[in-house]
């Protein structure tokens, strides 16, 4: 049975900001897409969210007529594409709330965000037998770089227990909070199961503990308001793809007294005060986290993006995927044979399932036949799998663009699914 | 035929409800596993070889309809044959699910195996479709998948 605790009339609750979802729908021109011959119904948002026009314009303005290296010349074109690329990062600060635009960094993605910090604040400060904690419900992006840290260094991941509904047990993790800990982090919004963590509850134990904590923004930042302070987070890392913006280009949030404090990550152009043979000066903040060329293109359209959110409102987004997760979690929880994975009180945008004994990969296959894009797999996620004894789930995913319309498609296609493989 | 039903048919469905020597075999000559990395799809075949021949097969594991069903098909088509003809026979099997061979003569020669030749329309289950016969292979040529029998 469904778990959240959202009406399934479909009718938004008074007051509730009203979002104009046609004219969403029709800054996205790929949602006119056919699939085999059906209109597209994307339902993948947590793998990559499609991008709007605007996106897609700054994107061809920038090469038409911005292109340029940033922060070397004293050309027209390198003034105009350094002033777009630095606005950028003010945009993202604001969005962020980060006290200052030197505290955001630009990286590739989350990914290589939490990479790094794992290789560069972790790496020094760790010592043999010191812990990072993370949560049972990560990514593996947020699993991998601390093994890696790990080997390194002799440090041990430890890991905070989930609840049967996919919640964090949180007497559990305070548990883990112990001397030896020299870092936290922890996932916003879980890919997999979509649970919402209590980041201020988790930063306030740590904090008062002395222990810093990342927090992996991944999937949180386009759907819930991000208010980094608020949070009490002293990283906070997201891609700009998942936001509706371009692939490749990412950030990662960092207080500056640490950012301070940190060594560089990648050494060469762009991230130091002055080289020789000798020995080198590191270039203060943001830039020493920035070495080479960075993805101008990317950043400005990551700025677009949020602009584009932005005038929308995070409020209304939100209010918009609550009441379409509540509406599926009920059309799809009622359907003969599915178990939903993931039942926390707290959710948002994620929808993971499994039907029967059909296999994930069968019915995101049939549901593709239906122009139904869902993610069927493991997530990224292994050890959430492994928790909850299935090898995959099938997940629908949404963003501001769906409608309570795809959720009836995909619960018609989900008929398909039963009648195909009727046991 | 539809799209849908091209692909999973009902020969498939129903291996993939009642797959055939869905068993483990403790008595196993040699056993080799096959995985997916892609969706965590694992199939182990157990085979008993007398000389050249496969006197009997099995597999077990967890994976998609149509990694099942392939399974399923295959060790019925490939119980008693030779490594030679069980060779022969996987060529052909890829050749049909990669789409490399003539559509009208596509499922010639391969008898029940040939419902797989739908595959060819969905590249991304081609791995789906071969998983068991890649095990297969590894448990007739690599000497380090044998099992004691006793």
């Amino acid at each position: 049975m469904p778990a959240t605790a959202v009406a399934a009339t479909g009718l938004p609750a008074a007051g509730t900001p009203r979002l104009d979802v046609a004219r969403v729908r029709s800054e996205f021109p790929i949602l006119a897409t056919r699939v085999h011959g059906r209109p597209l119904v994307y339902l993948d948002n947590a793998a990559t969210t499609q991008k709007p026009q605007a996106v897609i314009e700054s994107l061809d303005r920038y090469y038409r007529a911005e292109n340029a290296n940033i922060h070397r010349g004293v050309h027209y074109l390198s003034q105009l594409a350094t002033e777009a690329y630095e606005a950028a990062r003010e945009k993202v600060a604001r969005f962020l709330n980060a006290a200052s635009s030197r505290e955001v960094v630009f990286v590739r993605g989350a990914t290589e965000g939490i990479n790094l910090v794992a290789q560069t604040f972790a790496r020094s400060v760790v010592r043999p037998g010191d812990e990072i904690l993370i949560t049972g419900m990560e990514h593996h992006s947020n699993i991998v770089p601390w093994q890696l840290l790990a080997e390194q260094t002799g440090a041990v991941l430890r890991v905070a227990p989930l609840t049967d509904a996919g919640e964090l047990d949180f007497d559990g993790f305070e548990r883990l909070l112990g001397e030896r800990t020299r870092l936290v982090s922890v996932v916003h919004l879980s890919n997999a199961l979509g649970t919402i963590n209590p980041v201020r509850r988790i930063t306030a134990a740590a904090h008062a503990r002395g222990i810093p904590v990342l927090v992996d923004g991944a999937q949180s930042a386009p759907h819930l308001g991000v208010d980094v302070q608020a949070l009490g987070c002293d990283f906070f890392v997201f891609s700009a793809h998942k936001l509706f913006g371009p692939t490749g280009i990412g950030v990662l949030y960092g207080r500056e007294a640490l950012l301070e404090r940190m060594p560089p990550w990648q050494g060469g152009g762009d991230m130091i005060s002055s080289v020789s043979f000798e020995r080198s000066t590191w270039a203060g903040l943001p830039a020493k986290f920035e070495a080479g060329t960075p993805h101008i293109a990317g950043a400005i359209g990551l700025g677009t993006a949020i602009d584009w959110l932005s005038a929308i409102g995070l409020d209304a987004v939100a209010a918009h995927e609550d009441e379409l997760l509540g509406y599926a979690t009920a059309a799809v929880g009622r359907i003969p044979g599915v178990t939903l994975i993931g039942t926390a009180r707290e959710k948002a945008s994620i929808l993971s399932f499994s039907l029967g004994g059909v296999h994930p990969h069968d019915i995101g296959q049939v549901l593709d036949l239906e122009g139904i894009a869902i993610r069927a797999g493991h997530h990224c996620a292994q050890p959430v799998m492994q928790r909850f004894g299935v090898a995959a789930t099938a997940r629908a995913s949404f963003a501001v663009y769906n409608t309570a319309a795809e959720v009836d498609a995909l619960v018609a296609g989900l008929g398909t699914v039963r009648r195909v493989f009727a046991q | 035929m539809t799209q849908l039903s091209a692909l999973y048919q009902d020969v498939i469905l129903e291996h993939n409800r009642a797959p055939r020597n869905f068993r483990r075999m403790d008595d196993a000559d040699r056993h080799a596993e096959g995985r997916n990395p892609l969706c965590g799809d694992q199939i182990t075949v157990w085979l008993k070889l007398d000389g050249e021949v496969i006197s009997d097969v099995s597999f077990d594991g967890s994976g998609c309809a149509i990694s099942k069903a392939s399974a399923s098909l295959m060790t019925a088509a490939v119980k008693g044959k030779t490594r030679a003809e069980v060779e022969a026979l996987f060529g052909r099997f890829r050749e049909v699910v990669t789409g490399q061979t003539a559509e009208e003569t596509r499922g010639d020669g391969l008898g029940k195996l040939a419902v797989f030749s739908g595959i060819a329309a969905f590249p991304v289950r081609v791995k789906c479709a071969t998983l068991s016969w890649h095990a297969l292979k590894a448990a007739l040529y690599s000497g380090a998948e044998q099992v004691s029998t006793e």
